[in-house]
């Protein structure tokens, strides 16, 4: 009995590595099948997920690790995956982020390339590898599936904006992988492994003749975790990419930078506890200012932005500046206001690229650019929407952004920078507030002032976008042929503004959204109980070590 | 040969940089390559110089060199290379939709 349980948890840690990546290989295989059949299939593979997420925060629930051998190898010479609840947690996230995404997805813009499904579950296959993961090449490797999806999934749809984004993206993080392995291999040169528990162990003693290129690996290792979290110097790549990918592809990229932050995170806390000597705290002294200048810089482009994608892409810097902060901060209320605030902050900015998509379409020709336009069918709901997020992002109470910035900012008070923190904090909260105010009653309240203004903005235009409801605009149909991000440049531009679908079922993932983060802002103290135990344990790492490497030392 | 190998890497790591400094695609694209070779390189010393060693412990020998990195740099070549056409694909699809070889399109 007590072995067989044993083999299920262990089935249930590899689950969620193995669901996407056979599901995405079905996909392919399958790729001759009708379009419905293959959503249908994608969308009941999320759901699995979703499934296996809750299981694994079940059985991870009170602070239990559980832990899969690859090959049944041993620990330090074997790969392994580990799931504690941190990493349930994040999955739990990003299957839920996921299943919202393809929802949208699958309602006409997932016809732009033949492989959109594929790739998103490789995708989920390389996000759940990398949450799961105990090894730190492994982590490496789960980053590139990672990536090489993303990279497909950003030129989804095709056009030459995507491709110039598309291909500073790449390039970008070609680099970054360069900097990853430079890392790994100087960290295996100091140490003779790459597992992080056995890292973690190797930490409490080193030589001191081995703690300068120890520190500079591991700064090297927050550098590359920087880029893919979009830390200050490193965010420039950010907003091109998710303005210009397409409306679910930018909202599942809502937790791509997590994964970085995650990682900074797990490493921090394992390598670098108070338990580490010389090396404790090393990310803390770094993370702090530098993702105080994130938020600056974050809010300072969403002011500048000139398009709501871009808006929304730059609020996700400034999430990620709260984040960080959070996890620079590295004490027990900091890491659980920070984890609260990790899936509020996905979804909110995944929901306003949900959005940013139905108001695209619904300006016709404006798009999404700052400028008056004609008005936006359904107005009153689109703008609630709206409404709602811009709150939830701007963290104003009463919603669940207020909740994690407050409790953020009452555990900074102990961190002896904390006049800065909170101002900083506050001041961007306050330059969110406008940027968004800013854009939100450019793209409702002016094009509603322009309609009586000048009659022929507001009614000729939406009569000529407006598609036909049950039929696909011409350049949409026309793209089908080409594979993915083949299509013709002419054709492209349009694509964004061309989904068959424009009725209320558009607007339902981004509202199922906001319904989840009010669920969390409802149940706050439920959610904080949970991540205040999360951070607990990651604050003891002797238990993770325990469980991966066993008794022996 | 210690000086050899990190005189190598020093020069295929600057060559790189350099070329992906360049504001057009295709010395990028080889910029990335070079300095993808200094990586695995780079790898492949973390696991110590040793000449003439096998990388199994057997009874008879009397070292042996660390396989670990070799297999490291074998994940990493693979990976590297599957980078590697992915953006010269890429880098030609820009280069056929932008009109330009400019990493930045010709604009900005």
């Amino acid at each position: 009995m007590g072995a067989n349980t044993e083999v299920q948890q262990s089935t249930l840690v590899i689950a969620p590595v193995l669901v996407p990546l056979v599901a995405g290989i079905l996909l392919l295989l399958l790729r001759g099948r009708e379009l419905r059949q293959r959503r249908a299939f994608s969308l009941l593979v999320v759901a699995v997920q979703v499934i296996l997420a809750l299981g694994l925060m079940a059985a991870t629930a009170g602070g239990r690790i559980l832990i899969h051998s690859l090959g049944d190898w041993p620990a330090p010479f074997g790969i392994v995956l580990v799931a504690d609840p941190l990493s349930a947690w994040l999955l739990l996230i990003t299957a839920l982020l996921a299943g919202f995404a393809l929802w949208q997805a699958c309602l006409g813009l997932d016809r732009a390339g033949r492989h959109f499904h594929v790739l998103f579950q490789l995708q989920l296959f390389g996000l759940n590898g990398a949450f799961l993961t105990g090894d730190l090449f492994n982590l490496f490797v789960f980053f590139e599936v990672l990536l090489l999806a993303s990279y497909g999934l950003v030129l989804h749809g095709g056009g030459p904006a995507r491709t110039r984004a598309g291909l500073h993206y790449v390039i970008v993080n070609l680099a970054g992988s360069s900097l990853f392995l430079i890392a790994a291999g100087l960290i295996y040169g100091i140490f003779g492994t790459l597992n992080l528990a056995h890292l973690a162990r190797l930490m409490t003693a080193v030589p001191a003749e081995n703690l300068g290129p120890a520190r500079a690996a591991l700064l090297l290792l927050l550098g590359v975790f920087g880029l893919k979290a979009a830390l200050l110097p490193l965010y420039l790549w950010l907003p091109a990419t998710y303005a210009s990918a397409v409306a679910p592809v930018a909202a599942l990229f809502a937790i791509m930078t997590k994964v970085g932050a995650y990682a900074i995170l797990r490493v921090s806390t394992l390598l670098m506890g108070p338990q580490a000597g010389e090396l404790a705290g090393l990310y803390g002294a770094w993370l702090v200012p530098l993702a105080l200048a994130t938020l600056m810089a974050g809010v300072l482009g969403s002011l500048a932005a000139r398009s709501l994608g871009q808006q929304a892409a730059y609020l996700v810097v400034a999430s990620v500046g709260t984040l960080l902060l959070a996890f620079g901060l590295g004490d027990r209320e900091a890491l659980a206001a920070g984890l609260y605030y990790l899936p509020h902050s996905t979804f909110a900015a995944a929901a306003l690229f949900l959005l940013t998509d139905t108001i695209a379409k619904g300006r016709g020709p404006c798009t999404d650019r700052f400028v008056p336009g004609p008005e936006i069918p359904r107005a009153p709901l689109v703008g609630a929407l709206f409404f709602l997020c811009a709150i939830l992002l701007a963290g104003l109470p009463p919603l669940s952004g207020f909740i994690g910035k407050f409790l953020l900012l009452r555990a900074a008070l102990d961190h002896p920078a904390w006049p800065w923190i909170l101002a900083t904090v506050l001041v961007a909260g306050l330059l969110a507030l406008i940027a968004l105010a800013r854009s939100g009653s450019l793209l409702f309240f002016r094009s509603a002032a322009l309609g009586q203004g000048g009659e022929l903005t507001a009614t000729v235009i939406p009569a000529a976008q407006a598609p036909v409801p049950g039929m696909s605009p011409p350049s949409a149909g026309s793209t089908l042929p080409g594979g993915e991000g083949n299509l013709s440049p002419a054709a492209a531009p349009s694509l964004r503004n061309a989904s068959p679908v424009s009725g209320l079922s558009s607007l339902l993932p981004a509202a199922a959204l906001l319904l989840i983060i009010l669920g969390l802002t409802l149940w706050a103290s439920d959610w904080l109980a949970l991540t205040t135990a999360i951070a607990d344990q990651l604050l003891q790492p002797q238990a993770y070590i325990h469980a991966v490497l066993g008794e022996t030392p | 040969m210690e000086a050899l190998l990190s005189l190598l890497i020093g020069i295929l790591t600057a060559t790189g940089v350099y070329l992906m400094l360049r504001a057009q695609t295709f010395p990028v694209v080889l910029g990335l390559t070079l300095l993808s070779y200094a990586v695995n390189l780079f790898l492949f010393a973390a696991g110590r110089l040793v000449v003439g060693q096998p990388p199994i412990i057997t009874a008879g020998q009397a070292g042996y060199t660390d396989p670990l990195p070799q297999a490291l740099v074998l994940t990493a070549i693979v990976i590297g290379f599957a980078m590697t056409a992915f953006v010269i694909m890429l880098a030609l699809k820009a280069r056929a939709e932008l009109g330009t070889d400019d990493v930045d399109g010709g604009e900005y």
